[in-house]
């Protein structure tokens, strides 16, 4: 076994590794960029390296720099982690050449893998299956149609080295194919240099499957059950489960043997994924082998007991595998949520800062029900613009899918960021709905589930109740706090009920509260749920009220402000204000708020850089049209008009250093 | 008897409706609250003690014999505040526009008079049309009154002003003279001479939100404290506000108890400061990881960004807070940023109010428009402020402290008690590349050897130790338990006790 390894990563998943590592008793060495020396991975490492400037394409993807970091510090082995070079074969190559091991698989496997068609041709001679298309290259837009003809419609163009939905196309009809293929080329061409393009069938209600697979260096080869990634934002990624609600035992045997095939068809080792397209009548087809670990890769470790990355050391360190598949049994339910740093309620722009809060829900693995957060982060961290904006993978594991789901709803009310806009809102809204919930799933989910953006969860009435229950409890103990200095006796205090309005949301609710021991009872004296008994040890300024409202225990944000209090609780926002009855009166008094109407200005929707105004003063532009790029995140963002009109002013000139909501741009609208 | 008792009834409800039925009306179709409803939100329920409701005015001219109303335009009392004493005065709108005739003024000064006596804080409510024109020189005689007695109470008992629709005038100069002025946002302005009259003499046409509302007077002129959105908002907070504040220069400040362990460490704290020296950080991250139950109550927030000042708790008890802000200007002292904190120095100082101060100031701002706007004396301010005031200081250097905005900040030689600074201070005359290009003045453009210059002054200078081996520095201590070591200097503090030479009163650079 290594003594010592390196790992070339960064963020949750180098510390990832560092964790199994430690535990298998090795040595480990991070490696970091400027931007990163003050992170994590680097104070948990035994030894850390610098290894170049912010930008990735000069620390963390230059192979020579991490070559000569494990030389200096003597890691026998390097563990690329995801990303950056963990699917690189020149890298892998170099490490052979170097003495170095690789902890993934070889470079053929990485070879193959990494290409499109030629995983394809490997897929189909180990007799997996395989969307039925077209692999050789494809000449004219004649030949295109002839081969869509005999897939027969939908079909779908994709560029041969591509990835991430560049160089792909839909086409329904002849004419479709014809001008997909030519811009799919076109596309290609620009985005990797390689105009090859390919033509398959185009599936509907499609999920994402994959397997884990898991192999030695002895062709022992086995799949460690599957992971259902349908819950996808522009082929990103979001809510991860293992197993999948949708497959069978019969599925999942034919898709793991398969997988298994065709991992023994390139004398696969270490940990791989086969990632399948799975349609709605359980047909299953290759898409691709990822020849690394998966972010998503916990869920598969929670429900089968197995340390991935302990498995990938061992194999990277010639043992055999102790696994056979007969070993291996999954057991309840996993479920990961990916915590990004982007604002969901502006179309998930990225949102990058310091972390000023970040208290996670504690990791926990009680009453058959596990918390584990992966995490590169801790309070004070930085979001930067120069790396993945993932936060946190959130997991939670319980006996069966509706236990693990309640579970994560709990965990990510607990879960208290602030500094950076993220998307735990629009997480608790996706686990609060009834199609999630069932399970019905495929890759379109979140934009036909939220065709026109995240405005927060809608509030039942029930938990409207709830949260004005909360803040009564709220408002009692700040009530008390204020009063303390009175010289009353503070259980005696509360001993008659009070009558309160809360208001907010939209309505009014007469209530009255009580003491009820160590606690407070609420009583509504409208319709809707009447008595709620609330325990909790919250204190004042605390963000996170943990309360138990009858026999639930709820996790409840809240933030004293202006007008009351600032609840969110499972993706929704309520700002409720807890009355004497007769201030409740006058307060209905009270003018409107006017929110400022800012339709005539185009608004920086996140902090960025101008790279170009596209517009002049004075110039008519039609709605959808170009009017400024932003770049942020290493994105540029290009920001469209919303609605005919004309360019009245110009705010920003390229080269600015925008916050968020500055004016950019500002219009005159046409009537 | 009974018939008596009836009288008296009919006699208070009457009074109690004011102007009538339509201006009152009338009012809540402005947005507004009527002067008793907003002292029924402001007070807690049922602490309300009226005084003077049958007073009516005396006037005779122009017909105003027959014109009188119970109370006539304020209504005057005391109540409570989450149980502590407040004295209490609110412009009635529906009685004469709020005007103010000799008898309203009397009712004013009264409730001043036995404020100052008992030690409470006394609140005004302004929503009125400035003086009664019909009673002539007997009301500017009333505001002369009022003014009087706004000074002998400043600095005895906390006063503040809360502007809740028009302010003009003669009304103006009480509200200038108190502690506090918060305002109404769009239903609020206050003003010398309004609108029209400014027509007249200079020919600019300008409306009243322009010239006297809550943005212009909280974000340009800074008379207001700060803008909220709504009657009931802005009340709420006034309640909130008056938590933090003593009774008078005698009680002592206020404590009220909390779970928040003073103990607690903030491990974030360890990386507020970046890097790179050049890079802002929001000391308000600090302040709020600082204080008890994350509560700071912010004072100016739109003005003079560069200083941050407001209240907070330590250990339940109320602190002030002073602290340069690197994310506006770098945190630069100018003129606006020493008024503002020198104000807030001052008032800490009469209620005895402990102040802890947080510095990352690299300098006075530079240029014409500060020299001749007067940075001087408007930076001495500052300085005199500190160097004057004998309530616990206590002060923590975070990053720049540079040349003489180190030694207006709260620094051992203005009689700071306790000095801490993290060991990212830089305590210095200047930073590197000025200090460099001055004393090496010959190494100019040989860039090499400057570089070797500006290496050698940083490792020397710019580090907390230099001056904490003169003692001008009590201790160097870890960012992420500053909250604790500032507790413990506060309470240790809390029986400090300075003599001053005697003297009628200092001549503060004004």
């Amino acid at each position: 076994m290594f003594q010592k390894i390196l790992i070339a990563n960064r963020g949750e998943i180098a510390c990832r590794v560092i964790k199994t590592a430690r535990k298998m008793g090795i040595q480990t060495v991070a490696v970091y960029s400027e931007a990163d020396a003050d992170a994590l991975h680097v104070r948990m490492a035994d030894e850390a390296v610098l290894i170049g400037p912010p930008a990735a394409s000069e620390s963390y993807l230059v192979a020579d720099k991490i070559i000569q970091a494990a030389k200096e510090t003597g890691a026998q082995a390097i563990h690329p982690g995801y990303g950056f070079l963990s699917e690189n074969a020149g890298f892998a190559e170099r490490l052979e050449s170097e003495g170095i091991a690789f902890i993934g698989p070889n470079v053929k496997a990485i070879q193959v893998m990494g290409d499109k068609i030629e995983s394809k041709k490997f897929a189909n001679d180990a007799k997996v299956n395989t969307v039925p298309g077209y692999l050789g290259v494809i000449q004219t837009p004649e030949e295109a149609i002839k081969i869509a003809g005999d897939i027969g419609y939908p079909v779908m163009i994709k560029a041969s080295a591509g990835g991430g939905g560049k160089g792909m196309r839909i086409a329904w009809s002849e004419d479709e194919v014809a001008e997909g293929f030519i811009s799919s080329m076109n596309e290609a061409r620009s985005s990797f240099g390689d105009d090859r393009v390919f033509i398959e069938k185009f599936i509907t209600e499609p999920r994402h499957i994959e397997i884990q697979v898991l192999a030695d260096k002895h062709g022992n080869v086995v799949y460690v059950g599957e992971r259902e990634c349908s819950v996808q934002r522009r082929n990103q990624k979001v809510i991860e489960e293992a197993p999948s609600p949708f497959i069978d035992d019969a599925t999942r045997k034919q898709m793991g043997e398969q997988a298994v095939a065709l991992a023994k068809a390139v004398d696969y080792e270490s940990a791989g994924t086969v990632e399948f397209i799975v349609d709605g009548a359980r047909n299953f087809y290759f898409l691709e082998m990822n020849t690394r670990l998966q972010v998503e890769h916990p869920v598969t470790e929670l429900v089968s007991g197995i340390d991935l990355v302990e498995q990938m050391i061992r194999v990277a360190a010639g043992e055999k595998l102790e696994l056979a598949q007969a070993d291996i049994k999954l057991n309840g339910w996993a479920i990961e949520s990916r915590i990004y740093a982007e604002d969901p309620y502006r179309n998930f722009l990225p949102s990058i800062g310091r972390l000023v809060r970040y208290r996670p829900p504690e990791e926990s693995c009680e009453g058959g029900l596990t918390i584990r957060n992966d995490t590169g982060v801790e309070e004070g961290s930085e979001i930067s613009l120069f790396y993945d904006p993932m936060i946190a993978k959130l997991c939670t594991h319980g006996p069966d899918r509706i236990a693990a789901i309640d579970h994560m709803m709990l965990a990510l009310d607990s879960f208290w960021i602030d500094g950076i806009e993220q998307n735990i809102p629009f997480l608790s809204a996706v686990y609060g709905q009834e199609r999630f919930r069932e399970g019905r799933l495929t890759t379109g989910y979140i934009d036909e589930e939220f065709p026109d953006g995240f405005e927060g969860a809608a509030v039942s009435e029930e938990t409207h109740f709830k949260l004005a229950a909360v803040a009564v409890f709220a408002e009692a103990r700040l009530g008390q706090r204020n009063r303390a200095h009175l010289d009353v006796d503070l259980s005696e205090d509360l001993s008659a009920p009070v009558h309160r309005v809360v208001i907010g949301g939209e309505r009014s609710l007469d209530v009255t509260f009580a003491a009820e021991g160590d606690g407070l009872r609420v009583c509504s004296l409208d319709g809707g749920p009447k008595d709620f008994t609330l325990f909790s040890d919250w204190h004042l300024g605390e963000s996170l009220i943990r309360i138990r409202i009858n026999d639930e225990l709820m996790a409840v944000r809240v933030e004293r402000q202006l007008d009351g209090w600032d609840l969110s609780y499972r993706g929704a926002t309520l700002v409720l204000a807890v009355h004497r009855p007769e201030v409740a009166e006058l307060a209905k008094l009270m003018p409107e708020r006017i929110v400022p109407d800012t339709s005539n200005l185009l608004l920086c929707p996140m902090p960025g850089l101008v790279i170009s105004i596209e517009v002049e003063e004075g110039q008519q532009i039609k709605a959808g049209s170009p009017v400024a790029v932003v770049e942020a995140m290493k994105m540029e963002n290009i920001l469209r008009a919303e609605r005919d009109c004309v360019v009245k002013k110009i705010h920003a000139v390229p080269g600015d250093s925008l916050a968020v909501d500055e004016i950019i741009v500002e219009y005159e609208l046409a009537d | 008897m009974q018939e008596i008792l009836r009288q008296l009834e009919k006699k208070r409800a009457e009074a109690r409706k004011g102007g009538g039925e339509k201006r009152i009306e009338s009012q809540h179709s402005k947005g507004k609250l009527t002067a008793r409803e907003r002292l029924n939100v402001l007070l807690d329920e049922g602490s309300f003690e009226e005084y003077d409701m049958f007073v009516e005015h005396r006037c005779t001219d122009f017909g105003m014999t027959d014109q009188k109303i119970a109370g006539d335009g304020v209504v005057t009392g005391c109540g409570r505040i989450n149980g502590r004493l407040v004295f209490v005065f609110a412009k009635d709108f529906t009685v004469f526009g709020g005007s103010l005739s000799e008898t309203h003024a009397q009712k004013i000064c009264k409730i001043q008079d036995m404020a100052v006596k008992v030690g409470a804080p006394i609140i005004g409510l302004f929503d009125a049309g400035g003086a009664r024109i019909q009673e002539g020189v007997a009301a500017l005689g009333g505001y002369g009154e009022v003014f009087q007695r706004n000074i002998l109470a400043s600095g005895v008992v906390p006063q503040i002003s809360v502007i809740m629709g028009p302010c003009a005038g003669g009304d103006v100069y009480s509200p200038a003279m108190t502690d506090f002025i918060f305002m109404v946002r769009d239903r609020s302005y206050m003003f010398v001479t309004g609108p029209d009259v400014v027509k007249t003499v200079t020919q600019e046409t300008v409306s009243a939100e322009e010239l006297g509302g809550a943005k212009i007077h909280t974000t340009k002129s800074s008379i207001a404290d700060g803008a909220f959105d709504d009657d009931i908002q802005i009340l709420s907070q006034v309640r909130r506000f008056m938590d933090f504040l003593p009774s008078s220069n005698r009680s002592g400040v206020p404590c009220l108890p909390t779970r928040d362990e003073v103990n607690r460490e903030e491990a974030s704290l360890d990386t507020l400061v970046p890097a790179n020296p050049n890079k802002p950080y929001d000391i308000k991250e600090l302040i709020l990881k600082m204080v008890d139950d994350n509560d700071f109550f912010e004072i100016q927030e739109s003005f003079a960004k560069n200083i941050v000042v407001g209240f907070g708790r330590m250990d339940g008890h109320t602190v002030g807070f002073v602290a340069n802000q690197p994310m506006v200007l770098a945190g630069v002292l100018d003129s606006d940023a020493s008024r503002k904190g020198a104000r807030f120095v001052r008032f800490c100082d009469c209620f005895d109010i402990p102040i802890v101060t947080l510095v990352d100031v690299p300098g006075f701002l530079p240029g014409t428009a500060q020299e001749y706007g007067g940075l001087i004396k408007h930076g001495a301010k500052l300085l005199f402020a500190y160097g004057e005031a004998t309530v616990p200081k206590v002060t923590v250097i975070t990053r720049k402290a540079y040349g003489g905005a180190y030694d207006v900040m709260a620094s051992k030689h203005l009689r700071a008690d306790v000095n801490y600074a993290w060991p990212t201070a830089e305590i210095a005359v200047m930073g590197a590349k000025g200090a460099v290009e001055i004393i090496f003045r010959q190494d100019i453009g040989d860039d090499i050897k400057i570089a070797e210059r500006t290496k050698e002054y940083e490792d020397r200078f710019l580090n907390p130790f230099v001056a904490a081996q003169r003692g001008y520095i009590d201790d160097v201590i870890m960012p992420h338990s500053t909250r604790r070591r500032v507790a413990k200097a506060l309470d240790m503090l809390r029986t400090k006790q300075v003599e001053r030479p005697w003297k009628k009163h200092d001549n503060i650079p004004l």
